[in-house]
């Protein structure tokens, strides 16, 4: 029983698994009129689990579960991340998969089982947690892109990611196996430890490493393994695209630090992957920006937009130390706020039957709804890195963590790409503004929507003046979660 | 102290007017947007004025210094001063400021509000420029200055508005973008800071210095603009509406001399000085080649840009020859052609108000109709060409006798702009102003309104009252000047 206890580090997994079940069960009982309900009862499910992580939260890393399971700062932040990250999703959905016959009880269940593995991928301290939560995620995203069951691009979407997706696991499950081969355990502290005193042969381990950096490659989105991105970005809902784009990578950013930091961090094998996220980083800033200059759809160029983000992720995290971490763990956050505004602002001008998914249909926004146009237009400009927008601070505590960790060239490179970008976030800024609409219907949010949307809108600016706080909190949390 | 917190009224209030004036955003408020906005600019312009009659002339250093720690995790601070130099560019700025709002009256119809509003934050933007001591958050309003301009140019410009306002931004992010790469490298390597003093003092080994010297190059270049990064200026100038080509030219091209003086001379001394002769070649072209270019131009608000690019490479060349009548010169030519470039560009927004057109062909003869305007045209005309007695001749003049001591063959091109110069001022002049009356709408030109007279006339003044009597000007600028040029001199190798 000891190996079990103490099991408060997980009573958030806890409460919403339980959650699921009975929003599972309650909504079969729910008619399609009082669907409400279930959404209520999920962003209920949500707000217990922040009362609960921030009841539980601590300093110290906390092992359960036979050291299978950990609840440390970093867990805890990401995890509050989350939660915020998914009930905005649920806010800025509502109206948009009623119109479309999706404001069903699977939905929710399928978001929130996600979000089940999400969190714990975030805590997990032990290979097989980690593959568990990941799997978890990825199968209920599968569902969810392919819920609209009779639409063709969607059901191809979905297939397209299934099979990546599933080649990318078996990578990442394979390059697994031989790390136990060569270490003899699958817990990660362990693992490290048994690298770090070089009990193990390193020829083994380095092409374990390729194996598991191609999977996160893929689970990413970085170039090479991208091809998925655009497809599934476009081809799913927006609803599920504005899932898939946010709060997963949060859970993405925690099993690197888990698997690569944590894990495979000794100094013999820092070097190795280093290079590999080098290539990957510069690759994914490349085609990532280039190619999104080239679409004509809104939701494809986010989507390359989002991969040429993953390429600044990676910069942050491979310059190798705490620095260089926490900036990372910055660029997630910011990058999730930014992706949660840039699509719940698709959601917003999409109504019954129309998608605003294309460029054009952001013409003359200014005209139309002057508050939507400001609030897209920091958005933008934050997704360009240009200050006084909260993205310029993300992309800076990078370039610093990247240049102090000697890679001038990097920087030069990741600044060059950037000002590519910085072209069709301007593009969509100067549709907005400088053309004359061609839809003039009304566009009307509900209150919800419009309160969340002038949120995450403003806070490109609030955070933008006053970084440091949540700076600062990156920075403190990745330092207390790994130096110890 | 009484004089806490004066800085930040200057970057402050024309900020939060602008936040105010958003809220008149519907078109029946319009009226009441342009009153705050005049408010706001005014009140601006007032806050500016305890700096300069507070200012110690004999001091060294910074002053009116303020520090709040700012981002506390990367050792940012909100550390504000000025020095001479930064005093008149502000004065400039706030100055500018309440003349684009009054020009603008009744010229704007559509959104109102935000095209005031956006003045508002530039003018906050620059003058945070010109406060700033710290090196990220110089970036931050170096920066933060291209979102109104882009919007100002793109919704109220000319007919190939995007694309100006897509050049104008790219060119300058480009720019700034490596110097944004070179200030994380200082920050590196001088223990985690971002004060600009702290810079001063680190010492950098040459062939760092001479990088990090061509990143802030392709900054301040850029905005300056030098030749050859100076194609986007004429397209920006000619799409832009007329308040944002006053301000581009009075103000924002200052950015680019400011931060040569501010940045890279004082943190690079050795470079600087290694390097002058290649930016002092790049000016001398600008102020040949491109005189000779404003020449042969057949609308008017490119030929002003093209003169302002000429003028700004005396700015650049001043700046270069590291000697006190040079760098005076530079700062007074800068001051100086903001009164002048704003008010002809001003004046062409007076003409092009009422017929439509700048193609210096569609006039002729607006003498006749137009006295009081022309009057007032031609003193700008003149100041532009650099007559004595206006304000162009004293900066362009304080150039000239530095550049003699520099070398011979400096001089010699410098003055070519004096021939050039007036050469294409006077002759555009000459074209619109004087000769028969060229056609019927001009024969219809009214007189300009005592709104446009006010603004014009303000602008004369100051072009006459420099010209005279520029001692007001230059009192404060020597302590600062003098500082600069020894610690350029002293460089920082020479100390282990």
């Amino acid at each position: 029983m000891q190996y079990i206890l103490p099991l408060w580090p997980a009573y958030p997994e806890l409460f919403l698994l339980a959650m699921i079940c009975v929003i599972l069960v309650v909504d079969l009982f729910v008619s399609d009129d009082n669907r409400i309900v279930t959404y209520a009862l999920s962003q209920a499910a949500l707000a217990g689990c922040i009362a609960i992580t921030f009841v539980t939260r601590g300093v110290e890393p906390t092992y359960t579960f036979s050291r299978m399971f950990v609840d440390d700062q970093m867990a805890d932040v990401l995890k509050l991340l989350v939660y915020l990250g998914v009930m905005a999703i649920f806010v800025y959905s509502r109206a948009y998969i009623a119109a479309r016959g999706m404001f069903r009880g699977e939905f929710f269940v399928l978001a929130l089982t996600a979000t089940l593995g999400m969190m714990i991928m975030i805590s997990a301290n032990h290979l097989l947690t980690l593959y568990l939560g990941l799997e978890l995620l990825t199968l209920s995203l599968y569902a969810l892109v392919a819920l609209q069951r009779d639409s063709a691009v969607a059901t191809e979407a979905a297939m397209k990611y299934f099979v990546l997706g599933a080649l990318a696991s078996g990578m990442l499950l394979y390059g697994m196996s031989m790390l136990y081969g060569a270490t003899g355990t699958l817990e990660i502290t362990q693992l490290s430890e048994v690298i770090f005193d070089g009990r193990s042969r390193a020829p083994v381990l380095i092409f374990a490493l390729v194996f598991i950096v191609a999977g996160l490659g893929f689970k990413l989105g970085a170039v090479p393994f991208h091809m998925w991105v655009p497809d599934v970005y476009h081809g799913a809902p927006t609803a599920v695209t504005l899932f898939i784009g946010s709060a997963p990578k949060l859970a993405a950013f925690a099993f690197i630090i888990r698997l690569l930091v944590q894990g495979l961090g000794a100094e013999q094998l820092l070097a190795e992957w280093q290079q590999m996220l080098v290539l990957m980083a510069v690759l994914s800033l490349a085609i990532g920006n280039v190619t999104a200059i080239a679409q004509t759809n809104l939701k494809r160029m986010l989507a390359y937009s989002t991969i040429s983000h993953m390429g600044f992720l990676l910069l942050g995290i491979l310059s190798g130390d705490l620095g260089g971490y926490g900036s990372g763990m910055f660029y997630v956050m910011v990058y999730m706020l930014m992706n949660l505004g840039a699509f719940g602002m698709i959601m917003v001008l999409s109504r019954s039957g129309f998608e605003a998914e294309n460029l054009d249909d952001f013409k003359g926004l200014n005209q139309r709804s002057p508050w939507c146009a400001f609030l897209m237009l920091l958005l933008m400009f934050s997704m360009a890195g240009v200050p006084p927008t909260v993205g310029f601070y993300a992309k800076l505590s990078v370039l610093q963590a990247v240049i102090n960790a000697g890679y001038v060239w990097l920087a030069v490179v990741a600044v060059l790409f950037s000002l590519i970008g910085a072209f069709y976030y301007l593009r969509l800024v100067k549709l907005m503004y400088f053309d004359a609409p061609l839809d003039t219907a009304p566009i009307s949010p509900g209150w919800d929507v419009r309160v969340l949307m002038s949120v995450n809108g403003l806070a490109m600016l609030v955070f933008g003046i006053a970084p440091g706080g949540l700076m600062a909190l990156c920075l403190y949390s990745i330092q207390v979660s790994l130096s110890s | 102290m009484a004089s806490i917190g004066l800085l930040s009224l200057a970057i402050w209030i024309p900020i939060a007017s602008g936040v105010l004036v958003l809220f008149f955003n519907a078109e029946r408020h319009a009226p009441a947007a342009r009153m705050v906005a005049l408010a706001g600019a005014l009140i601006g312009f007032a806050v500016t004025w305890p700096l300069y009659l507070n200012f110690d002339a004999a001091a060294s250093g910074f002053q009116f210094v303020e520090l709040k720690p700012w981002i506390e995790s990367f050792n940012v601070n909100y550390h504000l001063g000025i020095d001479g130099i930064s005093l008149l560019l502000i004065l400039l700025n706030s100055l500018t400021t309440v003349l684009v709002v009054i020009a603008g009256w009744e010229v704007i119809h559509t959104r109102v509000a935000q095209y005031l509003a956006a003045f508002l934050f530039l003018s906050g933007f620059m003058n945070g420029v010109f406060c700033a001591l710290d090196a990220l958050l110089f970036y931050v309003f170096f920066e933060a200055t291209l979102i109104p301009m882009f919007i100002i140019i793109g919704i109220w410009g000319g007919p190939n508005r995007v694309y100006a306002a897509m050049k104008f931004f790219l060119y300058t992010l480009a720019g700034s973008l490596l110097s944004l790469v070179a200030l994380i490298y200082l920050y590196n390597v001088s223990q985690q800071s971002f004060s600009l003093l702290d810079y001063y003092q680190l010492p950098l080994p040459f062939h760092a210095q001479v990088l990090i010297f061509l990143a802030f190059m392709m900054a301040f270049a850029v905005k300056v603009p030098m030749w050859p990064v100076h194609t986007w200026l004429p397209d920006a100038h000619v799409e832009a509406p007329t308040g944002g080509s006053v301000v581009l030219a009075a103000v924002m091209l200052k950015l680019g001399g400011y931060g040569f003086i501010r940045l890279s001379l004082p943190i690079l001394p050795e470079a600087s000085q290694a390097l002058a002769g290649f930016v002092i070649a790049l000016s001398l072209i600008a102020v040949v080649y491109i005189g000779l270019v404003a020449l042969v131009q057949s609308d008017m608000k490119k030929l002003i840009a093209y003169s302002s690019i000429s003028h700004m490479g005396f700015v650049t060349l001043g700046i270069f020859i590291f000697n006190a009548h040079g760098l005076e010169g530079a700062i007074i030519q800068m001051i100086s052609h903001g009164f002048v470039s704003g008010a002809l560009f001003l004046c062409v927004g007076v003409l092009y108000d009422r017929l439509h057109t700048r193609q210096i062909a569609d006039y002729g003869g607006v003498v006749n109709t137009m006295p009081v305007f022309s009057a007032l045209f031609m003193l700008f005309a003149m100041a532009n060409a650099g007559l004595p007695g206006t304000s162009g001749f004293v900066g362009e003049v304080l150039v000239i006798m530095g550049a003699v001591k520099a070398s011979f063959w400096y001089a010699a091109l410098a003055a070519t702009t004096l021939i050039f110069g007036a050469a294409y001022t006077l002759w555009m002049y000459k074209r619109v102003i004087f000769g028969a009356v060229a056609n019927a709408q001009v024969a219809a030109l009214k007189d300009i309104n005592l709104r446009e007279f006010l603004v014009l006339g303000l602008l004369a003044a100051a072009v006459l009252v420099m010209g005279i009597y520029p001692d007001p000007f230059a009192a404060v600028l020597h302590t600062s000047v003098n500082d600069l040029l020894t610690h350029v001199a002293q460089g920082k190798l020479r100390s282990p």
